[in-house]
This record gives C-alpha cells, structure tokens and sequence, in this order.
C-alpha cells in the first residue's frame, strides 16, 4: 500500500485534477450529446469514476484513508444504479424496441 | 436515530408479509408502524447527540424535519388503499419501495458528513426511480422513470465531483471540519473548494427541482402514478431542502458572501419560471410539477437568508406544503378514477357530487396560493419575513409577485368545481382513511395558519 500510494505521490496533483476535470467534462458531453440510452449510462459511469479517481488521488496525497473509504461507497451505489437502469432500459425496450431515448417524447407540454 | 430503524424495520417486515401473502394486513401495519416511528423520532428531542463520528447528527432540526417527513409519509399511506383498489397482489415491493426511500429522505435531514449525505440522496432517489417505474406496462410510467434515473444519475455525478474537490481543498467529509477548514483559511480558500461547493450545490438543485435545474420535474410527475407522484412531491422535496438548508448553514456559512449570488439567481429563476410555466397547465399533475418548483424557489429564500429563524419557517413552510400537495392529490386521484382524466376539465361538477372533497381541494389550493388565514399564507409571510430582516427585499418583492401570479392557476380548479355547470353525477365512494386523511388535511390547513409561532420557534 505505501508503494502505491508513493507511486501516485511520483504524479503531481495538479494533473490528477486536470485529468479528472476531462473526464468529467467528456462524461457531461457525452449525456448530452448521445441519443442512445447506453452510452448515456456510460458516460454518466464516467463522471462517477472521474470522481472516483479524484477523491483516490487527493487520499494518497494526503494519505488520509477517508477519500478511498469514500470510493467503495461509490462504487457500491453506482453499480446499483446501473442495476436499475438496465432494468428501466429493458422494460422500455419492451414497449418501444428501441434504446434511443428520442422515443420518450410523450410527455410534454 | 431509533426512527430510521423503525422503518427500516418495518420495511422489512412489509416484505415478509408480503412473502406470506397477507395483502389485507400490510397497510395497517404501516398505519401503525409509522406514527411509532414518530412517536420514537420526538422521544429524542433536545439531546444533540452524535452517532458514528458524526455522520448522523440527532439535533432539533434533524428531529423536526424527520416528524414531518413520516408524518407526509403517512398522509400518503393514508390514500394508498384508493389508488390501489383493483390490484390483486400484495404490493409488498411497492410499500417497502416507499419506506426504504423514507429512510433516504431521514438520513439526508440530519447527515452530519458529505458521505452521508450522498448516501441519503442515494436512498431516496433509487427507490423512487424504480417506484416512478412501477406502472411497467404503461409507457408514460416508464418515460417518467427513464427521465428520472437519467437526470438523477447526472445530478449524482455534479454531487461526487463537489464533494471530490471539497474534500481534497479541505482534507475532509465532516462539516464541522469543513467549516473549521474555512474560517482557518478564509483568506486564501482555492478555487477548487469554490468549484466543489458550486457543484454540490448543483447536485442539490436537482433534487429540489430549482430552476435551471428543474427540466426532469413536470415529466416525471406526470408520468408517475398518482401515488408515487405525492410522495415524490412531498417527502422527496422536503428532504431535499432540509439536506440544502443543512448544507448551507452547516459547513459552508461562513462563505455566505460566495454562495449567495448564485442562490439568488436560482431562487429568482425558481420562481419566475415556476409560476410562468404553471400558467399554461391544463394538466393537473404538471401544474403541481410547476407550483412544487415555485415552491422551492420560495424555500429557498430562507435558505440564502440564513437568519435566525429560517429552520423554523422552513419547518412550517414544509408542513403547509405537505399537508396541502397531499390534499390535492388525494383528490386529484379521486377524479382521475372517475373521469380518467387529470385535466381542470375533471373537476367541473364535482362540488354538487362529493362537497366534501371538494371542500378540501379549494382549501387546499388557496392555502398553496398563500390566501389568508390559511395555512400556507403564514408560512409563507414568514418566509418573507424572514428573508427580509436580512435584507433581501428584492426577493421579497420577486416572491410576493410570484404568489400573485400563482393565484391565477390554483383557482382553475375551483372555479371548474364551483362555477360551472354539469350534470350530477353519481357521488364516488372512498375508504374510510381516505375520508379521514381529507378531514383531517383540511383542518389543519384551516388551523395551522394560527399556530405558525409555536412550530416556527420549535427549532
């Protein structure tokens, strides 16, 4: 463990932050771009573990064992998540044989 | 603390006689469990204590809004048995559902760490993603739930990055230790920990439906059943606000002068754009999605004004909304049974059929207009009042407006009921708890607007 954690301490902090930042960025594009409900689960995964990695990134650097507790938390969450999304996607895909999310269009103003 | 065990607990009992296939014996077993874990939530009032390093924190507000959210719970409860009349099976999954998000909705009124936090919100929203589902085969049911998980999902993810970067410019999850961090350093705090506690504050938004963030709202409303609409709107709401106001007077106050700009917009937007869009509703169930946004927006005022006496007004505005959005449905589902149809249309007539509920309804919507004495007027003065002693009165003026504006599309309803003509027709029957549950609902919208003092000095 402390090898690790002088292994992530070799790369400054400040790219963890700018590496996490895309990849939160490219997550939040991806949910708003994409019109298929996979890739949308996808990239909504991205943006948990961008916020995964940075909270891994600032626990090594402050080898405070909180931020890594923290990330099993999230892991466990979003895997439920996702159990529930796919379930939701199934149900659609029942009704509509499709997983583009255009299809839900019935409710509006 | 003994309350979320209580109803996670009977949740769990629910199961097991759903399991043993006792439909008859499910709800009363709720109708019981309930006001025990009430009764065992009050029992801890005024003894702060600290549970698990203070991730959970048993203060008065935490009590106060954990009494209120059973108490929405069991209003719910209360007309349950109408809404599924003709289903056969147990719905031991669907009532559990219910109280397990309960339990999300306790956690996040008195979290005492960002984790806890996440977890709360967590709770609530993944069982409301399934129960928003939970009509499978209908496909406005499961738009609604795609919608929901989708933008709850996203709004899940603006709420770990926030926390990510709070934690790495503090070194911490607790909010004591968050708010020591800052009063330390008040000089030189980084950007990042502004960006984090921009975007936790995003990631609340989203669950209060605040304007720009209030998109997914009207649809999952609408597409929900009935039931898990008024739970939604009602528990799910609260919650969310008691988790901002934590927020904001727990471990970031003392950057009240970085936060307030932001909340302002999002409180001006909030109500604007609620009360504007609710205008053009024909649709009841979107225009209570539209008046629960504007709603927010005036909750939010005395959370930007953080004074003294926010939390109690908060408390009782809390309360008047319940106690009337809960009305509203009930009786919303009563003519959605009888005309099929969630439109103002439905209600034409029904003053002469069943005076009684409608009754209520008009109550029920003057009290959400913020017509005196009722119930949701008080809450609402002392909102202003309250957000005016810290001299925001420009708010105030956006908010009286506001509720002006939102007297228009509350009384379409009213008029529909009594000032147009329609045949009789036959009167509906109802259950006895949901007779109670309307009775007592509008009594205490009646009463409350004379006891708004005594709840708003609770805490």
């Amino acid at each position: 463990m402390p090898d690790i954690t002088n292994n992530m301490q070799f790369i400054p902090l400040s790219y963890y932050i700018a590496f996490c930042t895309a990849l939160f960025a490219i997550g939040v594009i991806g949910v708003l771009v994409k019109r298929n409900a996979l890739i949308i689960f996808m990239s909504v995964e991205l943006m948990l573990n961008s916020a995964n990695l940075l909270l891994a990134a600032f626990s090594a650097y402050r080898n405070d064992p909180a931020g890594q507790i923290f990330v099993f938390f999230i892991m466990v969450v979003a895997a439920a998540e996702v159990a529930i999304g796919l379930a939701l996607l199934v149900m659609i895909y029942r009704s509509t044989h499709t997983i583009d999310i255009n299809v839900l269009n019935k409710l509006k103003w | 603390m003994n309350a979320i065990i209580a109803v996670s607990v009977l949740a769990i009992i629910i199961m097991f006689f759903g399991v043993m296939r006792k439909k008859s014996i499910l709800l009363p077993i709720i109708l019981l469990g309930l006001p025990l874990a009430f009764f065992l939530d009050i029992r801890d009032w005024g003894t702060f204590v600290h549970y698990y390093n203070e991730m959970f924190i048993a203060d008065n507000f935490g009590i106060a809004f954990n009494a209120l959210l059973i108490f929405a719970a069991f209003l719910v409860f209360m007309f349950a048995n109408l809404y599924y009349k003709v289903v056969q099976r147990p719905l031991e999954d669907i009532y559990a559902l219910f109280l397990f998000a309960l339990v999300g909705a306790m956690v996040m009124t008195s979290f005492g760490n960002l984790i806890m936090l996440f977890i709360g919100v967590e709770t609530l929203s993944i069982s409301l993603y399934i129960l928003a589902g939970s009509k499978k085969f209908d496909i406005a049911s499961n738009e609604a739930a795609m919608k929901y998980f989708l933008t709850g999902s996203v709004s899940t993810g603006f709420l770990l990055f926030g926390i990510a970067l709070v934690y790495g410019a503090s070194g911490s999850f607790n909010m004591m230790d968050i708010t020591n961090y800052i009063t330390e350093y008040s000089t030189m705090l980084p950007a990042m920990f502004f960006a984090g506690m921009l975007l936790i504050f995003i990631g609340v938004a989203f669950k209060i439906a605040a304007v720009p963030f209030h998109f997914w709202a009207p649809d999952v409303y609408a597409g929900s059943p009935t039931l898990i609409t008024a739970f939604m709107a009602t528990v799910g709401k609260v919650a969310a606000i008691a988790a901002f106001y934590r927020l904001a007077s727990g471990a970031f106050a003392n950057v009240h002068l970085h936060w307030e700009n932001t909340l302002w917009f999002f409180a001006v937007a909030t109500i604007v754009f609620g009360n504007l869009s609710a205008i053009y509703q024909d649709n009841l169930k979107r225009m209570f999605a539209y008046s629960g946004i504007s709603h927010a927006g005036y909750m939010l005022l005395a959370i930007i004004a953080l004074g003294p006496k926010s939390a109690g007004s908060l408390l009782f505005y809390g309360l008047a909304y319940v106690v009337a959005t809960t009305t509203g449905f009930a009786v919303l589902m009563l003519i959605r049974e009888k005309n099929g149809t969630f439109s103002v249309e439905g209600f034409k007539g029904l003053a002469k059929n069943n005076p009684i509920e409608a009754f209520a309804m008009a109550m029920a919507m003057m009290s959400l207009a913020g017509i005196p004495p009722l119930a949701g007027f008080m809450a609402k003065y002392n909102i202003f009042i309250v957000a005016a002693q810290s001299g925001y009165l420009w708010l105030v003026i956006v908010g009286v407006l506001g509720s002006m504006l939102s007297i228009y599309y509350y009384f379409k309803p009213i008029v529909a009921m009594y000032f147009s003509d329609a045949e009789p027709q036959p009167k509906i029957e109802t259950g006895i708890s949901y007779k109670i549950h309307i009775i007592f609902c509008t009594f205490l919208i009646i009463v409350l607007g004379f006891l708004s003092g005594v709840i708003i000095n609770l805490i």
